[in-house]
């Protein structure tokens, strides 16, 4: 093992910036973060990063690691041996400083989701296996690393159009809640632009917390779309079932089919 | 600078911190409707230092264990805490934390299940029953999740990434605080009415900590200095399963949640040690117990390569494991190369919680300063000496709502203008902007190194009075220097001057829990004397109480509330409510099913 | 955003340990490119893909032959597996990579030409997904029928090389047809609630689905797979037509 490691750092803001180097020495197990704290505290005491708990729980120490989007106190230095590890900020987002993003844009796009809408009161009674599905959902830490590597949002800037794997993930989560009342799928084909997906799954790749996000968010909402929209032969039923009066006797929630 | 022009707000209720506790109390406080609430972060939203917590909210709902009752928990916290909690706080804890619980699964929260559907509830250290409502092993992230789209589904302002630096008086109430953005260090002033102080603990003094960066104690350190009480300043909980290797996680948290779910503790000489200590409860004792245990083995000589003890898990089958400990798991192969399914690991304390702070009503939430009211882990009263595992996720959502409820009340009972001192906001933005004229002095880093460096060693999980005032002397020198630090670069995002004012409330803290050390001449709970290795009754009357004066710091002898006798018969049965007719029940049969 | 507001960002990338990004999109690109055209040879200069009793998965089920014609006639029947291909949500992503790099790699930049085009999303003809699945199945079906004859020599029973190739394919095929996406919507996928009208029991549509779910998750893998069984079904009855080979009788 080599005793330090080479640490090329963007530093600078909005307007103008490049990579600094520096050398940390290395100590056993020692994550990216770990480096750029040496760095803080030795070399650059202004060297602006974000994060909080350094166990990926909390999604703030987002950057990209030699070009990849990732957690910085989830990955390990000594992937890196020998190389010079090139650390930027995550570039889908405008820079405030250093290795800091400004992710506002992801909160408001939160806010603009329908809130869960439980159709009776707690306690639910839900069984383990009917909920395994939406569990996994809420795996997320909301890094926005998923964000950062779409290419809808990163190369097209389509933010106006489209909401985001993040947000995809979010909205199945409630939109999947076996008591969930609300109807997200008009939602979805419009304001969330999920047609904006082209299910190329760079967001499932990066994703820290290993969420399968396009196989079991974004696919069966993308389904649920097109049971409603662009099915002529369920749009067809659900018109004769509307026109006899009949409620669905289907076991969805009759809003939702 | 010109306080015409700077960026201000004015609402009824402001909450400062957006961890759990902090949402809680703004999701409340919005509830009612006809008040403008505002909450500040000091980081994202989304990011605190719930996230971290792991096992389970600790609420007596009895899905598992139906003997389970309020009288229990009542029960177990109490002695846990070893008597020093404040009872009233205990009882209306224990009475609340279930319907807070069922709130949350109104909201969104999706806990693990039973087998008949309901929520699954988990073994924890100290709990006589099977009590942990949990998500797998990353509770506190649901609990913070669920809360945080609440909030943003409610009209309430979010102030993300804000340094607050000084609580603001009208008189002897509370009128406001004074900041700054750290994203362009732009001031920021805030007036309110109430101001609910939700800003965590300060577990960020200890060089192995489990805690996140913002854990630095500033709302209590703030508050402390605007004259509000501190009290069991000393009590200091250490986790006793923190991950050893490699240095580069030392300290990083292994949830409680692996002993609940059978995790089993041994020795070098594979021996399980735990057995010797507590038989009743073994490796699912308290913290405070199962701390010094490990404590002790390493000191005598039977500890691991690294100075910890093995934790063993992977009798429990792989399956098992990444089901129900998915975050651990992943935790431990990603940063420390263990597949816990096939081998044993190990594990030494940890800081992990504070159990002191702002003295709270245990019913409002109110200090002793008018319009300010404290909840979560800044909050004092209900852990008493030694908290209990998942409480503190029940604390925020109990005592979070009550805080709101509280402020709102006062809010609405106060007509007059909220007036703020033009001439304290000036010195103040002088004061935050003075370490910009010494980029050359003391590097806040380098201080706050030290300042870790020395609790650790001298008021760590074994304490005696040289040590401490030893430590004392240290930290004081540490103060002294520490007027002298200095920032260099601009107002942008600039970590290095943020840390300025971080370190100054950590020394600040970090002298408090010396000085409450050294008063409390005995063993109890998290408090650990070498010179005093017994719990005694006569200390057992009495929290320490720090409060400010013109002649230096004072700390005053407060007696501890005394039970009425229907309480104190809770206490002082022989086994926990419920437990009576049992025959000899394990713990954790079940748990695992 | 992202152009103007970074200086000094878009590195080449290179994840440590795992292959080059481009890898994977230039095997796409060889192996469907390869297939694509072995398909048009096969489509535009063959009439027949029958030898004895085995039949070519890409004349299957003989439509031509229904009219009385044989021009062209895998023409018939060869858009079905296409168009279930084309729709599918796994090739999506391996065509949107490899062939308009929307993108090329995670995190590489595309190319000046695709920023300059106005993005609108993918193709709207790919929500008709479920259709294309329905007929797979149908023509998955005749596959069977022609894996039971290519047992049945005119001596009777047996096994030869061309009867183990057809069966591996039809079973590959079946596992990329079953794990699709869109019927694990539409068997149970597109439910809230499994057990609210079960009474806590675990369904019929809950065990599919869940079925469903965990092949799902190797779609991919049966997407490659069963692409090359029909390749090489087809290369091997055809080079038995030409001649080239002889068939081995195991049994």
């Amino acid at each position: 093992m080599s005793d330090q490691y080479v640490l090329s750092i963007f530093r600078g803001d909005q307007n103008e910036g490049e990579e600094k180097t520096y050398q940390v020495p290395a100590i056993p197990g020692m994550v990216v973060l770990d480096a750029v704290h040496y760095v803080q505290a030795h070399d650059a005491p202004d060297l602006g990063v974000r994060w909080n708990c350094k166990a990926a729980h909390c999604g703030s120490c987002s950057a990209e690691i030699n070009g990849m989007p990732k957690l910085m106190c989830k990955t390990r230095l000594d992937d890196y041996q020998g190389q010079v590890v090139h650390i930027q900020p995550m570039r889908t987002f405008p820079i405030v400083k250093d290795l800091v993003a400004d992710v506002s844009w992801n909160y408001e796009v939160a806010k603009k989701i329908e809130a869960f809408a439980p159709v009776n009161a707690a306690p639910f009674r839900m069984q383990q296996w009917d909920v395994d599905r939406v569990q996994e959902f809420h795996h997320c830490i909301e890094c926005f690393l998923c964000q950062d590597v779409c290419h809808v949002l990163r190369e097209h800037d389509a933010q106006d159009q489209y909401f985001g794997p993040r947000f995809m993930v979010k909205m199945a989560e409630f939109e999947m809640h076996p008591v969930d009342g609300a109807d997200r799928v008009p939602q979805l084909k419009n304001e969330g632009g999920i047609g904006m997906c082209n299910v190329t799954k760079c967001c499932t790749e990066v994703c820290p917390q290993h969420i399968h996000i396009t196989d079991n968010a974004i696919i069966p909402l993308k389904e649920r779309v097109a049971d409603r929209y662009y099915d002529p032969i369920r749009k067809f039923f659900r018109r004769l079932n509307k026109n006899k009066k009949e409620e669905s006797s289907s076991s969805t929630v009759p809003s939702k089919v | 600078m010109n306080i015409e022009t700077m960026e201000t707000h004015s609402f009824d209720i402001l909450v400062l911190g957006s961890g759990g506790a902090g949402l809680r109390a703004a999701v409340e406080a919005a509830s009612g409707g006809g008040m403008s609430v505002g909450i500040i972060g000091k980081s994202l939203l989304g990011k605190a230092h719930t996230v971290m917590a792991e096992g389970g909210a600790a609420a007596s709902i009895g899905n598992v264990d139906g003997h389970d009752s309020w009288q229990t928990h009542f029960y177990d916290t109490m002695k846990s805490g070893h008597y020093i909690n404040n009872f009233r706080t205990v009882e209306v804890f224990a009475k609340e934390a279930p319907a807070r619980v069922l709130e949350l699964e109104q909201w969104g929260a999706v806990f693990d299940r039973t087998p008949e559907g309901m929520i699954m509830q988990r073994a924890f250290g100290g709990h006589s029953f099977r009590r942990l409502a949990h998500i797998g092993d990353r509770t506190g992230m649901e609990l913070l999740r669920t809360l945080q789209y609440r909030a943003i589904s409610m009209n309430i302002e979010i102030f993300q990434e804000v340094t607050i630096t000084r609580l603001l008086m009208d008189g002897s109430r509370i009128a406001g605080v004074f900041g700054y953005h750290r994203s362009d260090g732009h001031f920021v002033l805030f007036k309110t009415k109430a101001l609910v102080l939700a800003t965590g603990g300060w577990g960020k003094v200890f060089k192995v900590t489990s805690n996140s960066w913002e854990s630095t104690g500033d709302g209590a350190a703030m508050a402390y200095r605007q004259g509000a009480e501190l009290q069991d300043m000393e009590m200091v909980q250490f986790h006793p399963t923190g991950m050893v290797w490699p240095p580069g996680v030392a300290g990083l948290l292994v949830t409680e949640g692996v002993r609940g779910e059978g995790g089993i503790l041994y020795n070098s000489e594979k021996d399980r040690f735990m057995l010797r200590y507590d038989p009743e409860r073994q490796e699912l004792s308290t913290r405070d117990v199962v701390a010094r245990s490990i404590f002790r083995e390493v000191q005598e000589g039977r500890g691991t390569p690294h100075g910890g003890a093995w934790l063993d898990i992977s009798n429990k089958g792989a399956d098992f494991i990444k089901k129900k400990l998915p975050g651990m798991y992943e935790q431990l192969l990603t940063l420390g190369d263990i597949d816990i399914t096939k081998s044993p690991f190990e594990v030494a304390p940890t800081c992990h919680y504070t159990m002191g702070g702002v003295k709270a009503h245990a019913e409002t939430c109110a200090t002793n300063i008018p319009g300010l009211f404290a909840a979560g882990e800044v909050a004092c009263g209900l852990h008493g000496a030694n908290r209990l595992g998942g409480n503190s996720l029940a604390d925020i959502l109990v005592f979070g709502r009550r805080a709101g409820i509280a402020a709102r009340d006062y809010a609405g009972s106060r007509t007059d203008d909220v007036a703020v001192s033009e001439k304290e906001i000036e010195a103040e933005a002088e004061r935050i902007l003075k370490p910009f004229s010494r980029p050359d002095g003391e590097n806040p880093y380098a201080i706050h190194a030290e300042l870790q460096e020395t609790m650790s060693k001298h008021v760590g999980i074994v304490r005696d009075q040289k040590l401490l005032e030893d430590g004392l002397e240290q930290i004081l020198k540490l103060q002294e220097r520490a007027k002298n630090m200095g920032a260099k670069g601009g107002r942008t995002y600039n970590p290095g001057w943020h840390a300025v004012f971080d370190v100054e409330n950590m020394l600040l803290l970090s002298e408090l829990i010396i000085r409450g050390a050294l008063e409390r001449k005995e063993s109890r709970g998290g408090h650990w004397r070498s010179d005093y290795p017994e719990e005694l009754e006569e200390m057992g009357q009495w929290n320490f109480v720090h409060e400010i004066s013109p002649n230096g710091d004072r700390i005053k002898k407060e007696r501890v509330p005394v039970m009425p006798p229907a309480l104190q018969e809770i206490c002082s049965r022989p086994v926990a409510p419920g437990k009576e007719p049992s025959p000899n029940v394990d713990q954790r049969k079940g748990a695992s099913s | 955003m992202a152009q103007a507001s970074q200086p000094g960002v878009g590195r080449p990338i290179k994840p440590s340990g795992k292959l080059p990004y481009w890898v994977e999109p230039v095997f796409t690109i060889v192996a469907f490119g390869g297939f694509v055209i072995y398909s048009l040879w096969e489509v535009f200069f063959h009439n027949t893909g029958t030898y004895h009793n085995y039949v070519s998965p890409f004349f299957s089920p003989g439509v031509a032959g229904w009219f009385g014609f044989h021009v062209l006639s895998a023409l018939y029947v060869v858009w079905v597996p296409f168009l279930f291909r084309f729709s599918c949500y796994y090739y999506r992503r391996e065509y949107y990579r490899a062939f308009s790099f929307h993108p090329f790699g995670c995190a590489v930049a595309e190319p000046k030409a695709n920023r300059s085009r106005p993005y609108k999303g993918e193709w709207k003809i790919n929500n008709l997904h479920r259709y294309a699945w329905f007929l797979a199945v149908i023509v998955l079906i005749f596959l069977w029928k022609d894996v039971v004859q290519a047992f049945i020599f005119p001596n009777g029973f047996g096994v030869g090389v061309g009867s183990l190739i057809l069966l591996v394919n039809a079973i590959l095929l079946t596992g990329y047809t079953f794990s699709c996406h869109a019927f694990r919507n539409m068997i149970g996928g597109r439910k809230d609630c499994f057990s609210c009208t079960a009474h806590g029991k675990k369904t019929t549509s809950y065990k599919l689905w869940h079925r469903i779910s965990e092949a799902n998750v190797y779609h991919g893998a049966w997407a490659w797979a069963s692409l090359f069984s029909v390749w090489i079904a087809d290369l091997y009855i055809r080079l038995l037509i030409m001649g080239v080979i002889h068939d081995v009788r195991l049994f």
